[in-house]
């Protein structure tokens, strides 16, 4: 499989190449979020907000007003400028770490509350900038840093469903998906409509993206993609995930 | 320059110590005086023993904490306890009679100690519902804070809707006003 | 449009908690982030209260990492935002301010000091002072305006927004339990009835524009690559925070330049420093004082005058030390012994200072 060189128009020519590893799947997730932007004509009014690990690397990628902000706390970033300011379309984007470790708490409420924010999640089963260790969505038996024997889900657990556990708490309006950098046309659909959900005023949107590290996983092309295609796909289902019926009967 | 007058109101929550001491803070406000009244706080304000610390003078007040009340008013056996801290030789130790098995906590080193029946007149006279403004009474009188009539004005203003739709309570609370001045009348 | 909050001027009698409200809404505040923390719950039980009737808006977050990163979020875009906490929550909302620190955001943050460490009393102390001039992986470049009374909580939670939009540095007011639960006076007023003119806040993103075609995108940092980088940006920071301490650095003081002791203290223990100096200078005695108002940055100039006139700095704080290691150091080389009284979360009373001074003096 090769990338796809034509540039959103929304990307920041200056910038590229971009700084992220050869085989890196963050370049394939930022192109369907900049087509996503193109398509719908929003890069006048979206704030992109990046965290901390690889994905601050993309503060300055998009012709699109940005901020880098501290590990995990994009999320509250995003919802303070959306709260403050609504025309904005808020864009949360950030790693597995910040979102299900760090900043799970802020993932939660912010979802519990239906805040009308876009959150990008890229799951690639590890830290990567810090070096690999192991996280929320490493998977059993699978070797990190700091689990170099293999995860062992009796004592550290098993991989966190993200976009389960946000659906799960979430109501409706909101919007929940699992791309993949495996299926770059998927995936900027289901950015799309997390943005489109949030420019309707629906409410909370959510993807959750299955992405590449080879740097850390040590992996070659090839093993690289039967990592995010075969290994990765047993645990995290790729697709959209429906939020509960609606809860206003609720408390009668 | 005349120092503040400080004051320690305690008693059990629903006493109603803290209205008194709104009242009585916000009475002297209207006057143009200054006050300062810091509400019990902390954690044991649950179930604990509610005590109201106020100031009044005619100067900006300086420090909201002080050692030694000039006067102290005890409301319940814990309320005593509790407040005996904050008497000096010159401070009035007020407590009402009603409370048993205090006698070896009641202050010694106090300028003055008065036992005054509050409870008995609010239950036998008037009305237990008027036991805190029967203390506000004693408190006013005691302590010249404020004059009787500007605490029946804030009263007035406080519950004044209620008076429109039965004005005999405006006469019960009057009259608990007049009746805790009589009970430290002469006595300070 | 709404009616303004305030009009004319006006007596009241009030607690501070809702000082602080009323004076975030005749700011102009557009919008409180908060998470419940005693004793400053009640800021957000007024704002809720009054914020709608005024247009403006209210988020309870889940925490106060939450609370402090949402302020920044709606500081960047370009809203007059607050936040209010305490002791651990003060703990957590130093991450927050770190950022806002580096990227010059001008966040208002009011915190009512309670007792430490850990969860201690929810009552009172002077205990947060190092961790609010210092605190965050930083250099404490924020300015912080420590109150003492229910007028200074009105008139300086109306300044810190503008100093905070006038300088873009995140700015603090320090209160404390006492001053957010008791009752006293004040005279509100609507600050541009006096001739204060707010400083309007401007958005750091979201701009008029498409990026890259009308205007180039604003696109803000707190990463850097290497050490150079980082050692540039502190150093432009220190000289900008240099550049402006002596512009809003404040002080209060009464005859600190030619007593024998002079008491320092803030916040509203400086009431009882007050009352206790002027008590004493009225027996005869030679003593003065000197209130930093400013905590960060300090009035150094006329700290040092003191220190150097005086036979005695007496540090009166209800902690262990805090205002005094910003005061030794800003006096560091000054002939004034320094002689501490600290009470760590206790109120301190006017007879206690004097009685004090009398036994230096002896």
């Amino acid at each position: 499989m090769s990338v796809q060189l034509a540039m959103p128009k929304s990307w920041r020519i200056d910038t590229k190449p971009h700084k992220f590893c050869p085989g890196c799947g963050h370049g394939l997730v930022l192109k369907a979020l900049g087509q996503a932007i193109d398509e719908l004509g929003i890069q006048d009014r979206a704030v992109y907000g990046c965290d901390i690990g690889c994905s601050l690397l993309s503060w300055d990628f998009f012709n699109v007003d940005s901020i880098q902000t501290h590990h995990g706390r994009t999320t509250p970033v995003i919802t303070g400028l959306k709260r403050a300011n609504p025309d904005l379309v808020g864009i949360a984007y950030m790693g597995d770490g910040g979102g299900y470790a760090i900043g799970s708490q802020h993932l939660v409420n912010a979802a519990a509350r239906n805040e009308n924010i876009t959150v990008i999640l890229v799951n690639n089963t590890q830290y990567g900038m810090t070096g690999g260790q192991m996280a929320p969505t490493t998977m059993p038996g699978q070797k990190t840093e700091t689990s170099p024997y293999g995860r062992d889900p009796q004592k550290t657990g098993y991989p966190t469903q993200g976009p389960e556990m946000v659906a799960a708490i979430t109501r409706e309006g909101a919007y929940v998906a699992r791309g993949t950098v495996a299926n770059p046309k998927q995936l900027k659909g289901f950015i799309k409509k997390a943005l489109e959900n949030q420019i309707a005023g629906n409410g909370f949107s959510f993807v959750e993206v299955l992405s590449t590290c080879p740097t850390n996983w040590r992996t070659n092309a090839e093993e690289t993609w039967k990592f995010v295609e075969k290994e990765m796909t047993k645990y995290f289902k790729v697709g959209e995930i429906k939020v509960p019926e609606p809860r206003h009967e609720e408390g009668k | 320059m005349a120092k503040a007058v400080k004051i320690v109101l305690a008693g059990e929550g629903g006493q109603g110590v803290q209205s008194v001491a709104e009242i009585i803070a916000e009475a002297a406000n209207e006057e143009g005086r200054e006050a300062l009244y810091i509400p019990n706080f902390g954690v044991e304000q649950r179930g604990g023993v509610s005590v109201a610390y106020l100031q009044i003078g005619d100067q900006a007040i300086g420090s909201p904490k002080f050692l030694t009340a000039d006067i102290v008013i005890a409301l319940s056996d814990r309320a005593v306890y509790r407040t005996r801290k904050y008497v000096g030789p010159e401070t009035v130790f007020v407590y009402d009679a009603g409370i048993e098995g205090v006698e070896d906590a009641i202050p010694k080193n106090a300028r003055k100690v008065l036992a005054i029946p509050a409870l008995q007149v609010a239950n036998e006279e008037l009305n237990p519902r008027v036991f805190n403004v029967i203390i506000m009474g004693a408190v006013v009188k005691a302590t010249r804070v404020v004059s009787e009539e500007r605490a029946k004005d804030a009263i007035e203003k406080k519950l004044g809707y209620k008076f429109e739709k039965n004005p005999e309570l405006r006469d019960l609370n009057f009259k608990a006003i007049d009746r805790g001045a009589e009970l430290v009348a002469g006595l300070v | 449009m709404p009616e303004k909050p305030i009009k004319g001027e006006k007596r009241y009698f009030m607690t501070g908690n809702e000082v602080v409200a009323y004076a975030a809404l005749a700011a102009g505040a557009d919008i409180m982030y908060g998470y419940p923390i005693t004793p400053q719950n009640e800021i957000m039980h007024y704002w809720t209260r009054m914020a709608p009737k005024y247009g403006k808006n209210f988020l309870q977050t889940e925490d106060e990492l939450s609370a402090g990163f949402t302020t920044v979020g709606g500081v960047l875009a370009g809203r007059k935002s607050f936040t209010a906490t305490a002791g651990p929550g003060n703990t957590l909302m130093q991450e927050p301010v770190s950022m806002a620190e580096a990227m010059r955001l001008p966040i208002v943050v009011v915190v009512q000091q309670r007792g430490g460490p850990s969860t201690a009393t929810v009552i009172y102390s002077q205990q947060e002072v190092t961790m609010t001039t210092i605190g965050g992986n930083g250099e404490g470049f924020r300015i912080v305006y420590s109150t003492s009374s229910h007028q200074e909580l009105f008139d300086y939670t109306i300044k810190a927004f503008n100093t905070a939009w006038k300088y873009r540095f995140p700015t603090f007011i320090l209160g404390d339990g006492y001053q957010a639960k008791m009752r006293e006076s004040l005279t509100m007023y609507d600050p541009e009835e006096r001739g204060i003119s707010l400083v309007p806040a401007e958005p750091y993103v979201g701009k008029p524009g498409t990026p890259g075609t009308d205007r180039p995108p604003e696109q803000y940092r707190n990463t850097y690559n290497v050490e150079e980088e980082i050692y540039e940006v502190v150093q432009n920071l220190a000289r900008d925070f240099n550049a402006i301490a002596s512009e809003v650095a404040e002080y209060e003081s009464l005859a600190a330049d030619r007593s024998e002791v002079v008491v320092v203290a803030h916040g509203v223990v400086s009431r009882a420093v007050k009352e206790a100096v002027n008590e004493l200078r009225e027996a005869g005695i030679s003593v003065g004082y000197f209130r930093p108002v400013t905590l960060r940055p300090l009035a150094e100039k006329e700290l040092r005058e003191a220190a150097d006139k005086a036979r005695v700095l007496l540090l009166v704080e209800s902690a262990h030390g805090q205002m005094a290691r910003l005061i030794k150091e800003a006096a560091y080389g000054c002939k004034a012994e320094m002689i501490p009284f600290f009470k760590p979360g206790m109120g301190i009373t006017a007879e206690e200072v004097a009685a004090r001074v009398k036994s230096i003096l002896g």
